[in-house]
């Protein structure tokens, strides 16, 4: 079931639950959910608003809030260590060092009263033990890096002075202070419009290979992922419902959640007549615990079985996961496509 | 086209750089909005000048002098050679009210820096980590909210007073009553300021910016004091500027009742002691020392009132 040998994976996390006891009841966020990483290897996490996927991510580096969040069950072992038993002095030093993570808004995820140069020295102060001129030379180079002109004149600028997308260049310079060996972006170029996002996709491409860290890359958006990852989980409600190779994502998608995703999605390489296709109905109210497959309100194929049993995530083959009652064989790879 | 627009609009010529005006920092725009506030920019001035006469004034008078009584000399009117009069030992009002407002200044600011350190420390402590410790601390800060400040001032004056031995200081010797107030105003003032830090830090905690630091290992510490406090250094700073004001007149109080700071250190406060069994017969003992009590602790609120205006980041006004 596992798609590669265990001798080369940086992260294992298998059976991760979390839930938020609110006053409303229990939000089933992230139900059970088990994947793997290479080293070096970039994975790109698809999905719906809401459907688990900052949560899951944050549930690894322990930046649930702890009550009203609680991680149900799971583990996730980083080189060889379970991240979910660490206590919050170890996981400092995990976090920034060797799994360091860019958020969405690069607008509100500086801290306005503090300098550039400030918060990015620190990040580099905590981890490497460097003194304060170390830490700015060090600094400077980050935003070199990070394609940022005359960076050392900046250093000494307030996070307003920037416009997003050198925020979002300022974050990602801050994440890749320590040269981790994973990053987490969450759906970093979301909030930046297109020509930008195609830019910090580059840099992220170019740091990689300068850099040969292992991404995880949280989107919705397919038409990102298709030049950058390796490999593609598909999550709905809180559950991974598809994993498989970026090719066979695109080529032949089994589930069908990421038919109706892909579908949703412009091409250029179709033909104009045929509309775009929404996927009708809403995500789940996560505050029902969830019985029956969770995609099957919205889904086309859906069975009898599909309203009771949640299918469980099987492999294909060595390298294509998925999570669907229906005969999948019997459909036919090319379901989705017209 | 270029070519006419560019001729004929002189802004056309202007390289880009020219164009923009520099953008103002929040510091040059809170300087802005406060000297528009002509009231606080009054209240500055006025404090500037208090602080000159306090501090100046020791320059011209001793505080031999200051306390200096002859009896024979009790109770004159202002004259030439006493020109706020003298009180009910016959020592000279001007030069105390000089030395008495050096120690009320004294006790207002050091009063102030004991108020805000637990001030941040509590709110800090209970509005990041929430949970039990913020219902322990809370509960305790509503609990020395429920006992009436004045008494417990007075409770603890008394049972502290006269503990503490002079120091010496500046070439100054102060009685040790006057470190007693600034501990006992320090320990009954927090409470407020404590409940402002709590609230800044449960707003500001919620930020992605404290995510994403937490999300590069920044020890908790280091959020608490580099990324929330200069969050919320603004309400922080208005409240103590109050608390200065706030600090002055409760050393008033207890120094009037003759808890307070022990003759002969003299402070506006304690020159009030006895003014009142002379309401008609001397005005110019509760007066005078009424007066710069009056204008100082006016003259702060004003500033404090400015500095709120000025440090609102949600204000509007530029």
């Amino acid at each position: 079931m596992m798609v590669a040998s265990s001798k080369n994976k940086l992260i294992e996390i298998s059976d991760l639950m979390t839930r938020f006891h609110t006053p409303e009841g229990t939000v089933y966020a992230v139900n059970g959910i088990s994947y793997n990483l290479d080293v070096a290897e970039t994975l790109a996490v698809v999905g719906e608003s809401g459907c688990g996927k900052s949560v899951s991510m944050l549930s690894i580096l322990g930046l649930i809030p702890t009550p009203p969040g609680e991680i149900a069950g799971g583990t996730a072992f980083y080189k060889g260590n379970d991240l979910l038993k660490m206590n919050d002095i170890d996981l400092e030093h995990i976090r920034g060092k060797e799994i360091a993570m860019i958020f969405q808004d690069p607008m509100t995820s500086l801290n306005p009263v503090l300098t550039i140069g400030k918060q990015i020295t620190e990040a580099i102060r905590i981890h490497c033990n460097l003194d304060k001129n170390k830490a700015n030379k060090r600094a400077i180079e980050l935003l070199e890096w990070v394609g940022i002109p005359d960076a050392k004149n900046r250093l000494g600028d307030y996070p307003h002075q920037f416009s997003g997308g050198m925020r979002q260049r300022v974050m990602i310079a801050m994440a890749l202070s320590c040269e981790p060996s994973l990053l987490i972006a969450d759906e970093p170029t979301t909030a930046l419009d297109v020509t930008i996002q195609a830019q910090i996709v580059e840099l992220v491409k170019r740091l990689r290979e300068q850099l040969g860290m292992a991404i995880i890359w949280i989107t919705h958006d397919l038409g990102v992922v298709a030049g950058l990852a390796d490999r593609v989980i598909v999550m709905y409600a809180g559950y991974i419902v598809e994993e498989a190779k970026v090719d066979d994502i695109y080529e032949h998608p089994l589930h069908p959640y990421t038919i109706a995703l892909l579908n949703a999605l412009p091409r250029v390489d179709r033909r104009r007549e045929n509309r775009l296709k929404s996927i009708p109905g809403a995500p789940p109210n996560l505050l029902v615990e969830p019985h029956g497959c969770p995609f099957a309100p919205r889904c086309e194929f859906v069975t009898n079985q599909c309203r009771t049993e949640n299918p469980k995530l099987v492999s294909i083959n060595d390298q294509h996961r998925v999570a669907c009652w229906v005969n999948i064989l019997e459909r036919g790879n090319d379901n989705g496509r017209e | 086209m270029d070519s006419i627009s560019a001729q004929s609009s002189p802004i056309a010529r202007l390289s880009p750089d020219e164009l923009e005006a520099p953008p103002l920092t929040l510091r040059q725009l809170a300087w802005r909005r406060f000297r528009r506030h002509k009231m606080a920019m009054f209240g500055g001035i006025v404090l500037i000048l208090l602080f000159i006469y306090s501090i100046g004034g020791s320059f011209f008078f001793t505080e031999g002098y200051a306390n200096y009584t002859q009896t024979e000399l009790r109770l004159q009117p202002p004259s030439a050679a006493h020109p706020f009069g003298t009180d009910t030992v016959g020592r000279d009002a001007l030069a105390r009210t000089i030395y008495g407002g050096q120690i009320s200044i004294l006790i207002g600011l050091a009063a102030v820096i004991i108020e805000t350190l637990m001030g941040i420390l509590i709110g800090a402590a209970a509005g990041y980590y929430g949970g039990m410790i913020d219902s322990i601390l809370m509960r305790f800060t509503e609990a020395m909210l429920n006992i009436p400040e004045l008494f417990l001032l007075i409770v603890m004056a008394k049972n502290f007073g006269g503990k503490i031995p002079n120091i010496t200081l500046f070439g100054r010797e102060f009685s040790g009553s006057v470190v007693v107030i600034i501990i006992i105003i320090g320990l009954t003032s927090w409470m407020y300021l404590a409940r402002i830090v709590r609230a800044e830090f449960l707003s500001i905690k919620e930020n992605d910016f404290i995510l994403a630091a937490r999300a590069t290992g920044t020890p908790n510490s280091q959020i608490i004091f580099q990324h929330i406090l200069p969050n919320s250094i603004a309400p922080i700073v208005v409240s103590a500027t109050l608390g200065v004001a706030n600090a002055i007149l409760s050393e008033a109080y207890i120094s009037f009742l003759g808890l307070g700071v022990q003759p002969p250190t003299a402070t506006w406060g304690n020159m009030l002691d006895r003014a009142n069994n002379y309401l008609e017969t001397a005005p110019w003992l509760w007066f005078v020392p009424g007066a710069f009590i009056l204008l100082t602790v006016l003259s702060i609120n004003f500033l404090g009132d400015g500095l709120r205006d000025a440090l609102d980041p949600r204000s509007r006004t530029i």
